[in-house]
């Protein structure tokens, strides 16, 4: 499917937020990132698996009358460090950006040591540093422990 | 000079920060064993130990009395607030009004850590779960500066190196030195990959081999662990390893003159009793340096100058 195709699957939003370049398959984890789930009224559409001509396959996320502030989506840099962020105000563009990630996550990543004081019922909420953006390793503050691989699967 | 305020951790000490720990321990080691000192007189320091200890928590103890002060102890757990189910933050937030410092061992990783984001007073890790136990590290330290040196300091680490939190600790900290390290473990024992490669990062040396035999020749500092039983599944298996990682005195016959045998303790069978009198071991004066550093780091975080 080309671009032009793609785009005539879905129009474009007239103001809101387009979350472009997500690596394919993270969409939902996008959404879940960004806090978006049944009870969010705004419209929403996913895209999965569209053509891109920089990597093959991509998704995109786009969330109709809300502009995310960028402290909100730069935590979803540590899925899809690539992810472009579009603000719509009248069907222009008004800002452009890649996400930055963060030095640290607070709240997103739960730690996956088992015996981490952060994954009990204390009230803390899990708090990760970033140690490398690329490739990404993120260490937990309270253990110190290491994440570098399947971090999708330790989202809170 | 010292700018902590709290204990928590050998990645945040600088090797500034650790040579002014060793040398107040240096001037306080004449109080440790038995002058007459008030630096830390009128001061609290409540022991908060959720797992059981004995040398960690009496070391703490005696350093805190032979500095003037006075010790609060967390009695049992139970009939406690945490056995009515109080989480560690509300508890700390509570001790922490009454002491002027915490010592906090847990069995959580990470513990010490909460409880320095909740505690109004500064707070010492005594171990927490598999994680850090930085007052040990600090005291090995002091052991290898005051019986060897830490200077073109050639030292081999034996027995558990894939679970033992105190050789990794002082691993990170014998880099900030320049250190020349061999690690020495079974093949199932060995130091993670990710601390390897953290150490080769910083410059250091680092060799790796299964026997122990050729490396005493060359080495200062002989840094014995204990090989925990469990870790082994088959009984055979454990003996058998047990047995290759025993210093005895015949293995010590090429030995250096000067080479220290340092082991945390509690030992069981990877030193023999016969080694105690060869020269070589400094296990029991590496223990009671414990209260020289921790009299150190009590005063820097509670003394007056602060």
């Amino acid at each position: 499917m080309t671009e032009t195709e793609m785009k005539l699957r879905v129009t474009p939003i007239g103001n809101g937020t387009v979350i472009d370049h997500i690596p394919p398959g993270q969409a939902l984890n996008v959404l879940k990132i960004l806090g978006i789930d049944r009870t969010t009224e705004a419209t929403i559409s996913v895209l999965m698996n569209v053509s891109s001509r920089r990597s093959g396959k991509k998704d995109i996320v786009k969330v109709e009358d809300r502009e995310l502030k960028e402290e909100e989506v730069n935590k979803i840099s540590l899925i899809a460090p690539g992810a472009t962020i579009n603000i719509i105000r009248d069907r222009r563009v008004v800002e452009k950006y890649t996400v930055d990630m963060p030095d640290l996550i607070v709240g997103v990543v739960r730690c996956p040591n088992p015996s981490c004081i952060s994954n009990t019922s204390e009230p803390i909420k899990s708090q990760i540093l970033v140690k490398s953006k690329n490739p990404v390793v993120l260490r937990c503050v309270y253990c110190e422990q290491a994440i570098a691989e399947k971090i999708a699967d330790y989202l809170i | 000079m010292f700018g902590m305020r709290h204990v928590l951790s050998m990645r945040e000490f600088s090797r500034d920060e650790i040579d002014s720990v060793l040398d107040l321990a240096e001037a306080l080691e004449p109080y440790a064993r038995g002058g007459r000192c008030d630096a830390l007189s009128g001061k609290i320091l409540a022991l908060l130990f959720f797992e059981p200890s004995t040398r960690t928590r009496l070391s703490f103890e005696t350093a805190m009395m032979r500095l003037g002060g006075k010790t609060l102890n967390l009695g049992p757990a139970e009939g406690s607030a945490i056995a009515k189910g109080e989480s560690l933050a509300d508890t700390i937030r509570v001790i922490g009004g009454y002491a002027d410092a915490l010592v906090i061992r847990h069995p959580k990783e990470g513990s010490a850590r909460l409880a320095s984001q909740f505690s109004p007073v500064p707070v010492l890790n005594a171990g927490d779960g598999a994680g850090h136990h930085p007052t040990q590290t600090l005291l090995d330290l002091y052991t290898i500066r005051k019986e060897s040196s830490l200077d073109d300091l050639k030292i081999a680490l034996v027995g558990d190196l894939k679970y033992g939190r105190t050789v990794h600790s002082l691993a990170y900290a014998l880099a900030l030195y320049g250190a020349d390290i061999t690690l020495v473990s079974p093949p199932t024992l060995e130091m993670p990959a990710t601390i390897k490669a953290d150490l080769a990062g910083k410059g250091t040396i680092v060799r790796e081999t299964h026997d122990l035999d050729s490396v005493i020749k060359d080495v200062d500092v002989l840094y014995v662990t204990r090989i925990q039983r469990e870790r082994f599944p088959d009984p055979y298996e454990y003996s058998k390893v047990a047995k290759s990682y025993r210093v005895v005195p015949e293995n010590l016959e090429e030995a250096k003159t000067g080479l220290i045998i340092m082991h945390p303790l509690p030992r069981v069978d990877e030193i023999a009793p016969e080694v105690d009198g060869t020269g070589h071991a400094v296990y029991f004066q590496q223990s009671f340096y414990g209260v020289p550093v921790r009299m150190a780091l009590l005063k820097m975080l509670m003394g007056e100058s602060r």
